[in-house]
């Protein structure tokens, strides 16, 4: 069920170390061809079809290919991935379509402030049940 | 510059070792920063990148740990059912009672959570009430929760302390101190360097493993399992092989999903209401529903347990009456004619237009493979049902299942033969896990691992502090090490010019074939998909003896290129967490989870004598196994 990499589309991110596909593939998949400085899968069967390199292609270079010894061909899911909502385009073999928006985030990418307004942890508390931030009395079995 | 097949050896001293950036690691590097002096150093390992790694990767569409209304008491009990009676109530309880600030977190930082109408605007924190899809779970769109829960991760404990694309091969033992860890070594599947870590504690959550057994799919498919194709039983193998105490590595996940896309059936259930039958159209929960009566009080309860579930739909399968169907088609037509009566035809027709988005939502936040079956196969589920199948079995501890490792648990409720120190610290000293490593304690899901990282790794912060002092020794030099690692690569190098095609050479064995071999045996004579979930002692004696052979050719796999070096250690991890559930399955004479496997020799629950755990431990210095009881404990009254 592998990811495919669009042959004229891919600019090997544009000669940096680290493409942005290889950087994201949770499995490892993603190589690039330094002769033709394209990216390619290079162990397909072993895809999850997670769609992280899809999402994360700056040039969309790459898809995913239904899994040829189960799936008929001809389907496509294809998602626009922007700063704080997906869509998915749901291509059918039979030619039918359909479209989905959902959100994917409510803060700017990259904005997290983790421990904004957060209280201090209390050292004394360390070997006792709780957070740093969940300092009240903890329920216990029974009470 | 290391070169391949000779690699530089960088070495790393460090207090406190993550091994591991999923959703259990991310909440132990959230927890740490607060609370750890400055001098304590915190070293984070990831074998890929931690915005996308580990079972979240793609996203989810729940959080189906959230306790809201409910008390921990109900959520014991409820785990307990699921899991047959055999779990640490201490070690539920303690995620209960914890889980919901994680979620509460999750939302801060921007995950958007589902929220009853009118409620909108406010979050759990301040009351909001969510949209619960069961009892525990509650609705998210969750595209970007990994990436999220990453962010927050990396923020805390800073891009310096965190190294990613590093491969975990083992843990290393103190040289002069008994049962203690001391560090670890792995390799960097980018260039060619070995990493050894001195650490005083580490933290291990490395995940659950998958592909132990054959999977369904045999082609370009093979990629397509339920649980993450990435967790190698990493988590379960290091600690065995260090003598952590494994438990209840018998138990497995064989969840029953969509056929070939392993998509989720949730969303179908419990919010369309759709009900699954056999090929004649016949409820078979409803038909087989005696069968249940074998298995008190696990089969009595409101929600039978989800293997005796599985248990029911496989005689169906089994006596020719399948396929099993998802009634997508007769849930949705009832549901627009109840809409229609209720709303008016425009109005229900806009309302079932947002309950299919809502569906095909669970699908691509979590599974968007099941969305390219359902496109190729061209599937309008208002028209035509789809099937149902029992996937191949995986091994985890905070989903469904309940494996792992033997931890210690919360000493305000743990009994002293449960908590033997330092919270989820293991057997081994200063080794800690959490989240899919921790055993006999399944149900955390997503939320509940990132509560359990942190409360573990509080314990391991505690441990470090009262141990200070400790300068680790390792127990084998970095070259010895090195070397190791490194030797399906110079097995690779010695040997590639003997035949004229690369694969196939008496000298070696290519990851990707001794993975096939290992399938071989656990689908067969394990209990795996060819044998319809079936084994018996015979059988699984004859696979010890196969195992053994197949560790043995273990140490000739070879490695062309730093990928395949990773798949080759991701093997010999997949066959000690094989070989721990084989020999756990094998020492318990009983049949306990009916629907995940069958002892043909033992086909029923025995209550009396074996409602306890089944525990076993390697022994680090001659590598025997030892399988034994331990007494269990009901804390809270079921
Ligand atoms: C298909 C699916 C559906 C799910 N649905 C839900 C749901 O709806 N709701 C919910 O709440 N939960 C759900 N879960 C469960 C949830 O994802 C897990 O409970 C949780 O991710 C477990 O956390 P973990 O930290 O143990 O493992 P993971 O999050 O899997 O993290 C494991 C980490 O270890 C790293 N790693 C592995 N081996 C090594 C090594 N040798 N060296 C270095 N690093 C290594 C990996 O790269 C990864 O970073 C689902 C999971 C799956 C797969
Ligand atoms: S991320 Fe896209 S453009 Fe960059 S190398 Fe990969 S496929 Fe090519
Ligand atoms: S879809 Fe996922 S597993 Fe497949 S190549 Fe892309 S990132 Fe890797």
């Amino acid at each position: 069920m592998p990811s495919f990499v669009k042959m004229e589309k891919c600019d090997g991110c544009k000669g940096q170390d680290k493409t942005a596909c290889m950087y994201i593939c949770p499995n490892n998949l993603m190589k690039l061809d330094k002769g033709r400085m394209k990216a390619f899968n290079q162990e397909p069967e072993q895809c999850w079809e997670c769609y992280s390199c899809v999402k994360i292609c700056p040039q969309q270079a790459i898809e995913v290919r239904a899994y040829a010894d189960i799936v008929p061909m001809g389907g496509a899911v294809i998602p626009m991935r922007g700063s704080d909502s997906i869509i998915w385009s749901i291509q059918f073999r039979n030619g039918n379509t359909k479209k989905f928006k959902f959100p994917i985030r409510t803060t700017a990418e990259g904005s997290i402030d983790p421990y904004k307004g957060k209280p201090n942890a209390d050292m004394s508390k360390l070997d006792k049940p709780g957070f740093f931030n969940l300092t009240g009395p903890m329920p216990t079995i029974g009470k | 510059m290391g070169t391949f097949g000779n690699p530089d050896i960088v070495e790393v001293d460090t207090d406190i070792l993550i091994i591991g950036g999923g959703m259990g690691a991310c909440g132990a590097a959230y927890e740490i920063m607060r609370w750890k002096p400055d001098n304590i150093r915190v070293r984070l390992v990831d074998k890929a990148a931690m915005e996308r790694s580990g079972a979240v990767a793609m996203g989810l569409s729940a959080i189906n740990t959230y306790l809201g209304e409910n008390k921990p008491e109900d959520y014991v009990k409820m785990v307990s059912n699921d899991l047959m009676g055999i779990v640490r109530d201490d070690l539920i309880y303690d995620v209960g009672r914890h889980v919901d600030n994680s979620v509460h977190l999750f939302e801060e930082w921007g995950l958007p959570i589902w929220k009853q109408p009118g409620d909108e605007d406010k979050s759990l924190e301040q009351g909001g009430k969510p949209v619960r899809s069961g009892k525990w779970q509650i609705m998210i769109n969750g595209e970007s929760y990994k990436t999220i829960v990453a962010e927050a991760a990396k923020k805390a404990l800073g891009m310096d302390n965190i190294q990613e694309r590093v491969f975990i091969v083992k843990l290393l033992l103190d040289e002069k101190e008994e049962n203690r860890v001391a560090g670890a070594v792995g390799f960097s599947n980018r260039e060619d360097k070995i990493y050894v870590y001195r650490a005083n504690a580490i933290l291990l959550v490395a995940g659950g493993a998958v592909n132990v057994f054959r999977p369904r799919s045999v082609g370009e498919g093979l990629g397509r399992t339920w649980y993450p194709v990435w967790n190698a039983g990493s988590t379960y193998a290091m600690a065995a092989q260090v003598g952590a105490e494994l438990t209840m590595m018998e138990n497995r996940f064989v969840p029953a999903r969509f056929k070939d896309g392993y998509g989720p059936v949730g969303a179908w259930f419990l919010l369309f209401k759709a009900r699954a039958t056999n090929g004649k159209g016949e409820n078979y929960l409803e038909i087989n529903k005696a069968m249940l009566d074998d298995y008190p009080p696990y089969g009595k309860s409101h929600v039978p347990a989800t293997c005796l579930r599985n248990h029911l739909m496989m005689k169906e399968q089994k006596e020719g009456r399948g396929p099993i169907l998802m009634r997508t088609d007769t849930a949705l037509q009832a549901l627009a004619k109840s809409y229609e009566e209720e709303f008016g035809p425009k109005e229900a027709k806009k309302k079932i237009k947002h309950l299919e988005a809502e569906a095909w939502e669970d699908f691509l936040d979590m599974c968007i493979g099941q969305a390219g079956v359902w496109a190729g196969e061209n599937i309008e589920p208002e028209i035509k049902p789809s099937e149902l199948m029992p996937t191949e079995p995986y091994f985890l501890g905070s989903h469904s299942g309940c494996c792992g490792i033997w931890v210690s648990g919360p000493e305000d409720i743990a009994p002293k033969e449960w908590c033997w120190g330092y919270r989820s610290m293991t057997t081994v000293k200063g080794l800690f896990t959490a989240a899919d490593g921790v055993g006999a304690s399944g149900h955390k899901f997503s939320s509940g691992s990132h509560a359990e990282g942190r409360i573990a790794i509080k314990g391991a912060l505690k441990f470090v502090l009262d141990n200070k002092g400790y300068k680790p020794a390792l127990s084998r030099s970095p070259q010895d090490l090195a070397e190791e690692i490194y030797a399906p690569v110079r097995t690779y190098l010695a040997h590639k010019d003997y035949t004229t095609a690369v694969d196939i050479n008496p000298n070696y064995i290519t990851p990707k074939m001794l993975q096939f071999r290992l399938q071989k045996i656990m689908d067969e004579y394990v209990a795996g998909v060819s044998t319809g979930y079936v084994t018996n002692e015979m059988m699984m004696t004859i696979a010890v003896d196969k195992i053994q052979e197949l560790k043995k050719d273990s140490q000739k796999m070879m490695a062309r290129d730093l990928h395949e070096l990773m798949r080759a250690w991701e093997n010999y991890h997949r066959i000690y967490a094989g070989e721990a559930h084989l020999r756990h399955m094998l020492f318990r004479k009983e049949t306990r989870y009916p629907g995940f496997y069958y002892n043909m020799d033992y086909n029923f629950v025995d209550e009396k004598n074996w409602k306890c755990f089944v525990n076993s431990r390697i022994d680090p210095k001659t590598g025997e196994w030892t399988a034994f009881k331990r007494e269990h404990k009901d804390l809270v009254p079921k």
